[in-house]
């Protein structure tokens, strides 16, 4: 990817708009926000952002409103998550919608911006929290099931999404399995597909009954 | 004074809002300033006393527009759809030949009280095929059975309960004049038929104007009761918002010079106020299980050091003597972190597989050289170690130097 990323912002609060342009800086190039679903799927398709960093709650809607509109006319735009809450239900559903990864509020300017670049570059983004609810929900055996590679993280993917939730980067991770940085992505991907596409039926309920943290 | 007229006039309309039938009465209420009630009362009394009442509601209701619109039913009957009305009038003439045929055989109560029900019939069937949703929607109200009672707190059960006392109301109005007119046709009872007549219909008139007043009574009280409780829960939120949330603003301010104060009162702060927000979601067991604890032991030594410390839990386990073993030391191993690593972010990760539970403590920071700690420092040693090894459970620390530790705790 070459040049800054050009990203969107979506939010419903002014305040935390502009700490997120201050913080982001000269990093990516900021091409629009909106505060409301309706505004902003307008001009994500009209400005075609790279990026969306999307506010998980919306009024009208939340953000998964806003990926399900965009996403049918305009597949090339990537969604980044964020989200004071935590919540599973949010989390997931979210991601289920078809973001491409998950950050928490608190992150750090250059985390995000860091989490941006690479949302960009198609990889996925997975926060500790996101890897641990991950591996909670597939923990439970997944019962008479349509599509087992679907519903089943390999031995490989736990060890990973393991290591993101025990506060492991990328290269770190790489390094501990001695595999390259590449193959972890292409393994977080491979978690995320499933996530997406996975109908095992407890995923949704695990969400909904999972409490805050 | 004709200024008063014509806006009365162009004012009249039925009540979109306020209705118990047709709207009728409330537009007639709101136009000339009598209160509603006054006009129910009236219409019922002249519809107990010979029918005109009824007869008057029905052509009213024909007649004037609803509110909102400027073409009254009659209108619209007689304009657009003139085909309907021939019906009307061919279905009226067969049942006027039937009644008349009826009224010649003897079988007959009273002209008074025939008549104005019978063109009140045929009022009803104009509006029925002319109306639109509400009008149709009211008159399905009249006949509907009766509302089951006890439920209805919110204002849409509380319409349908007023339009089932109305129904009584007809009802009782019904059954006096059926049984009035019986009494006038044997004429044997016609001493009986004066107290009869007077009682019924004091008493019909009793409900009817109580009626209103009852429900309107209990409707006050819920709407007066759902105020105090928001008006209470506002307060509960201010107070709340103001002894946490301003004073840690205002704390803020006045540190705005050291950051890392600002960012652990920022921390504490969010994290009381999630935990007060959220509080009534917390499954109540919850409280006591590994995740808690370990959630509870980064939160104090997050307090103590200044550094944010963030915990991710899978799976948990209630507490038991060796669970806490467990917690005290990943506590330990939080507390070192903090204290030598230097990183300003220390990920606890806790997960539960088959009945084990491990606990990572990992920072990003310094690291040290395990060969190289002096033998009198005993605090990983013994806080640590040791004390997993008591609980039958072991301890790893991995470490390099430049790289960061990190702490396996099984058990």
């Amino acid at each position: 990817m070459s040049g800054k990323p050009r990203v969107f912002l979506v939010d419903d609060h002014e305040l935390f708009r502009s700490g997120v342009r201050a913080e982001l800086g000269d990093a990516v190039d900021v091409v629009g926000e909106a505060s409301e679903v309706g505004a902003a799927v307008e001009m994500i398709l009209e400005r075609r952002p790279e990026v969306v960093l999307l506010d998980v709650h919306l009024p009208d809607g939340g953000g998964r409103a806003v990926v399900q509109r965009v996403a049918p006319e305009a597949p090339e735009v990537r969604f980044l998550a964020l989200s004071v809450s935590d919540a599973a239900e949010d989390v997931i559903g979210v991601i289920r919608a078809g973001a491409r990864g998950y950050v928490t509020k608190t992150i750090s300017g250059p985390e995000l911006a860091d989490a941006i670049r690479r949302v960009a570059d198609g990889d996925v983004v997975f926060s500790r929290r996101l890897a641990g609810f991950v591996l909670d929900a597939f923990a439970a055996s997944p019962g008479p099931s349509a599509d087992p590679d679907l519903d089943q993280l390999t031995a490989r993917e736990q060890e990973v999404l393991r290591l993101i939730a025990r506060g492991y980067p990328y290269k770190a991770i790489a390094k501990e399995l001695t595999i390259s940085a590449r193959t972890v992505e292409t393994h977080v991907s491979s978690v995320l597909h499933k996530l997406q596409l996975s109908n095992r039926h407890d995923l949704t309920r695990w969400a909904t009954e999972r409490r805050l943290i | 004074m004709t200024t008063e007229t014509t806006r009365t006039i162009r004012r009249l309309s039925r009540s979109r809002t306020n209705r118990l039938v047709g709207g009728v009465c409330a537009g007639v209420a709101r136009a000339t300033g009598i209160d509603v009630l006054v006009v129910r009362v009236a219409v019922v009394a002249l519809t107990v006393a010979g029918g005109t009442g009824a007869l008057l509601y029905v052509a009213a209701w024909l007649m004037l527009p609803e509110e909102g619109t400027d073409r009254s039913l009659a209108q619209a009957a007689a304009t657009d759809r003139g085909k309907d009305l021939g019906e009307v009038l061919a279905i009226g003439s067969i049942v006027l030949g039937v009644i008349l045929l009826v009224r010649a055989t003897g079988i007959w109560f009273s002209d008074a009280f025939v008549w104005p029900l019978l063109l009140a019939g045929v009022g009803l069937a104009v509006i029925w095929r002319q109306a639109g949703d509400e009008d149709r929607s009211s008159l399905l109200r009249v006949v509907d059975r009766f509302p089951r009672g006890g439920a209805g707190q919110s204002p849409l059960d509380l319409r349908s309960r007023r339009a089932g006392l109305a129904r009584i109301g007809l009802g009782v109005v019904l059954v006096v004049s059926g049984v009035g007119a019986f009494l006038a046709a044997s004429d044997a009872f016609s001493a009986v038929r004066q107290g009869v007549l007077a009682s019924a219909g004091i008493v019909a008139g009793l409900a009817l104007i109580t009626g209103p007043f009852w429900v309107r009574m209990g409707r006050d009280l819920a709407v007066e009761r759902r105020k105090r409780i928001r008006s209470e829960e506002r307060a509960e939120v201010a107070a709340h918002l103001h002894d946490s949330v301003l004073q840690t603003l205002a704390l803020i301010q006045r540190n705005a010079d050291d950051p890392r104060a600002v960012v652990t009162m920022a921390r504490r702060q969010e994290r009381e106020l999630r935990g007060w927000l959220f509080e009534n979601d917390q499954d109540l067991p919850g409280a006591d299980t590994l995740a808690a604890a370990l959630a509870r032991a980064g939160e104090e030594v997050e307090g103590l050091h200044g550094i944010s410390i963030d915990v991710v839990a899978v799976g948990d386990l209630p507490l038991d003597d060796r669970t806490r073993a467990l917690v005290a030391a990943a506590r330990e191993a939080m507390v070192n972190a903090a204290k030598w690593s230097g990183d300003q972010t220390i990920s606890v990760y806790a997960e539960v597989r088959d009945g084990e539970a491990s606990v990572f403590v990992r920072d990003w920071g310094a690291g040290f050289d395990l060969a190289s700690v002096a033998p009198d420092r005993h605090g990983v040693r013994e806080s640590i170690v040791d004390r997993m090894a008591r609980h039958g459970g072991e301890a790893v620390v991995r470490t390099t130097l430049g790289e960061g530790t990190e702490v396996e705790l099984r058990i």
